[in-house]
């Protein structure tokens, strides 16, 4: 079995480690407390935007339930010139990179295709395909190598996408060519309702060996540890050691998307068994022990949390649906003219119902 | 002016490219120190290193997604597949990535690929080495497709692919890569005819029946034999190469239609679901008032592609495309649709 990196287990008590101590030894009390803030901060994101579709603002929510310290632990490490591909579930990342949050939740009501500009975040808007990603990350990073550039690209995958063929793809060339790439395996346990079991035999972190890309596994719930890891992948690509592989093993608490039922396919006592793993409550702990967790700290973090949950709830209602012709809208980059011929005639055919 | 093959021609439309802008970069497979296996990058690794001509791996769907991520980070490239029935690999990254990325970001992220592909039959070759997908990419929003039938335009259009910011599906037709023209590798873009432009590559002479026949690519050449073969029986020819798979310049279609009355449409793919049929709804559309006979359209059969021995089973060739023009004047003798398959 492949050794599991945890510097912070279940019940909140921190294990030294010489390995990995040195890649987060400037987290002071205040550090902590951010995290433990992020974390709190986009699980009131997802529980708004869960309610929000349950109340028809929005088709449909992925939720990250259970899976913030693998995004806020990796999220938060980036630099600002890194740039992030991922897929439709981080939520936490983007939260990170500094995406609006009325942003996160306007694809999921249906009047865009993607909401955000990368270029302002560093961070792709959500790609659907699943592992395709990857592919984009690997030649965003062949780029960075190109220029000469310190920067790193991450691609987010889950454990499903370790079965998509762009994602080897991906690995070879991320592999063969050195590229400054990072990627972070969010083994989440389900894709959809197949468990990890129907995409491999062995632990997913040892795949990548045999295309010569260090791997490591992570407590996906432990935000001190995936922060470690992800910081050590992030300097070794920064230093022109290439690709790596993080899998960080956490739990998707919450269905695939609310469209979705677990109790069709999760084990019964499962969720019990990770809810006591839970990513928040043990760095809660951490905090108290401490002495860095108090009332004052409590409240600041709350009152936070509401506010981005009353912005959200304020900002999504106020969204208006797209003009018509927005169908037509920036499919090319450079005049089209037989697309420009079918938006005018559409634009006429409307035209004949407003008399 | 030099004379160069069409395969010399790309050669000549890649280096200049590369020499106006270096973010362009080329990637595919056997391109470097083979310089691809039509050779149409031949020196280039060695003139511009491997940074910028690059060998990948053999992966289809890796080159073109990579070639997605190089974009983002401001990169040009241009990826060779190596062959028209190898590209299907890619075809996610093509049609649900690289075709989408502009509208689904707003046009925030413009992806300026261009995807060289060795296109078509007529040259002997094994199974997946003489295919026609050009209607699955026209098909698909977000794509421009060309495809080239001279060195001059090999070489120009070529040049207006890469420089495009939108991305370009650019199909070769192998049965013209030795075909020699003369060749400036240096017209300013935005003095050539646009991208986007069809091109009357032999005009209509006379008063007598005339038809137009539009084609692209590899039937070119065959559409200009048959406008001197019909021309000795008194039958004008204009020959429309459409260039342009995706925008159809037809207005260049329309108006030719409109003087001949009739219209011919032959490519190489299968017609089912195939581009003439787009056509010929169209030029119906357009210019039904104008039309003295249902357009024709002559292609291939609705077959996977035959083995070498029976292509020219399959290809529409002269005598094809001629008895579909006898069809378009609706002269005595021309064959029945159902008694010539493929000639409908």
């Amino acid at each position: 079995m492949p050794e599991l990196i945890q510097l912070l287990d279940e019940h909140g008590t921190r294990h030294a480690s010489a390995e990995w101590d040195p890649w987060i030894q400037d987290l002071d009390d205040d550090a902590l407390a951010a995290l433990y803030e992020d974390m709190v901060v986009v699980r009131r994101i997802d529980t708004e935007a869960t309610a929000l579709q349950r109340q028809g603002e929005l088709a449909l929510w992925p939720p990250l339930l259970g899976q913030e310290a693998a995004q806020i632990g990796s999220g938060r490490a980036l630099r600002a010139d890194d740039f992030v591909f991922s897929s439709y579930r981080e939520n936490a990342v983007a939260y990170c990179r500094g995406v609006d949050v009325v942003d996160l939740v306007r694809v999921w009501r249906g009047i865009t295709a993607s909401a955000w500009n990368p270029f302002d975040v560093g961070m792709a808007t959500p790609q659907v395909i699943i592992g395709a990603q990857s592919l984009h990350a690997t030649g965003y990073a062949l780029g960075i190598q190109k220029d000469g550039d310190d920067a790193v690209a991450v691609a987010y995958i889950g454990d499903g996408a370790m079965s998509e063929g762009d994602v080897s793809e991906a690995f070879v060339f991320a592999s063969t060519f050195q590229a400054p790439v990072v990627f972070i395996c969010q083994n989440n346990h389900y894709a959809i309702s197949e468990p990890v079991a129907v995409q491999t035999r062995i632990p997913l972190v040892d795949r990548p060996a045999g295309f010569g890309i260090p791997a490591v596994q992570v407590d996906g719930n432990d935000v001190l540890a995936v922060m470690a890891v992800t910081r050590q992948a992030l300097d070794r690509a920064r230093t022109g050691g290439g690709p790596s592989f993080i899998e960080a093993v956490t739990y998707r608490m919450g269905p695939h998307t609310t469209a979705d039922d677990p109790t069709r396919y999760r084990a019964a006592g499962e969720l019990e068994v990770w809810a006591q793993r839970d990513p928040i409550s043990r760095l809660r702990t951490l905090l108290e022990q401490r002495g860095a967790f108090g009332p004052e700290l409590e409240t600041r973090v709350a009152e936070v949390a509401d506010r981005v949950a009353r912005e959200l709830r304020a900002g999504i209602t106020e969204l208006d649906d797209p003009p018509a012709l927005d169908v037509f809208s920036h499919v090319y980059a450079e005049p089209h003219h037989s697309l420009d011929r079918q938006r005018d005639e559409y634009a006429r055919y409307l035209e004949g119902f407003t008399e | 002016m030099t004379t160069l093959t069409l395969a010399k021609a790309l050669n000549a439309g890649l280096r200049r490219a590369m020499t106006d802008d270096e973010k362009v970069v080329l990637m595919g497979e056997d391109i470097g120190k083979l310089g691809g296996v039509y050779r149409v990058t031949d020196a280039l690794q060695t003139e511009f290193g491997a940074a910028r001509v690059m060998d990948t791996p053999l992966a289809e769907s890796g080159i073109i997604g990579t070639a997605i991520g190089m974009a983002y980070r401001g990169y040009r490239p241009v990826c060779e597949i190596q062959f028209d029935g190898f590209v299907y690999p890619a075809f996610d990254q093509i049609v649900s990535q690289l075709a989408k990325m502009h509208a689904r970001t707003r046009g925030a992220v413009r992806l300026p690929l261009t995807i060289r592909i060795p296109v078509g039959g007529g040259i002997g070759a094994a199974e997946h080495h003489s295919e026609s997908p050009e209607s699955y990419f026209a098909h698909t929003a977000g794509l421009r497709v060309v495809s080239v039938s001279n060195p001059q335009d090999a070489c120009t259009m070529l040049r207006q692919a890469i420089a495009s910011d939108d991305p370009v599906i650019f199909f070769e037709p192998k049965r013209r890569y030795h075909v020699k023209g003369e060749v400036d590798d240096a017209i300013a873009l935005d003095r050539a005819m646009p991208l986007g432009s069809a091109r009357v590559a032999h005009a209509r002479t006379g008063d007598g029946p005339a038809v137009t026949l539009v084609t692209w690519g590899g039937l070119v050449g065959v559409a200009l034999d048959a406008a001197v073969a019909a021309a000795d029986e008194g039958v004008s020819i204009e020959v429309i190469d459409l260039r342009s798979l995706s925008p159809i310049d037809y207005d260049t279609v329309a108006a030719s239609v409109r003087a001949t009355g009739r219209t011919v449409i032959a490519h190489e793919g299968p017609g089912e679901a195939g581009l003439a049929s787009e056509i010929a709804a169209v030029v119906t559309e357009r210019c039904f008032h104008f039309l003295e006979a249902a357009p024709v359209r002559v292609t291939g059969h609705d077959v996977p592609y035959p083995p070498a021995k029976l292509e020219r089973h399959h290809l529409p060739d002269l005598d094809r495309i001629l008895d579909g023009v006898d069809r378009a004047l609706g002269r005595h003798g021309s064959q029945a649709p159902a008694a010539v398959p493929g000639v409908r």
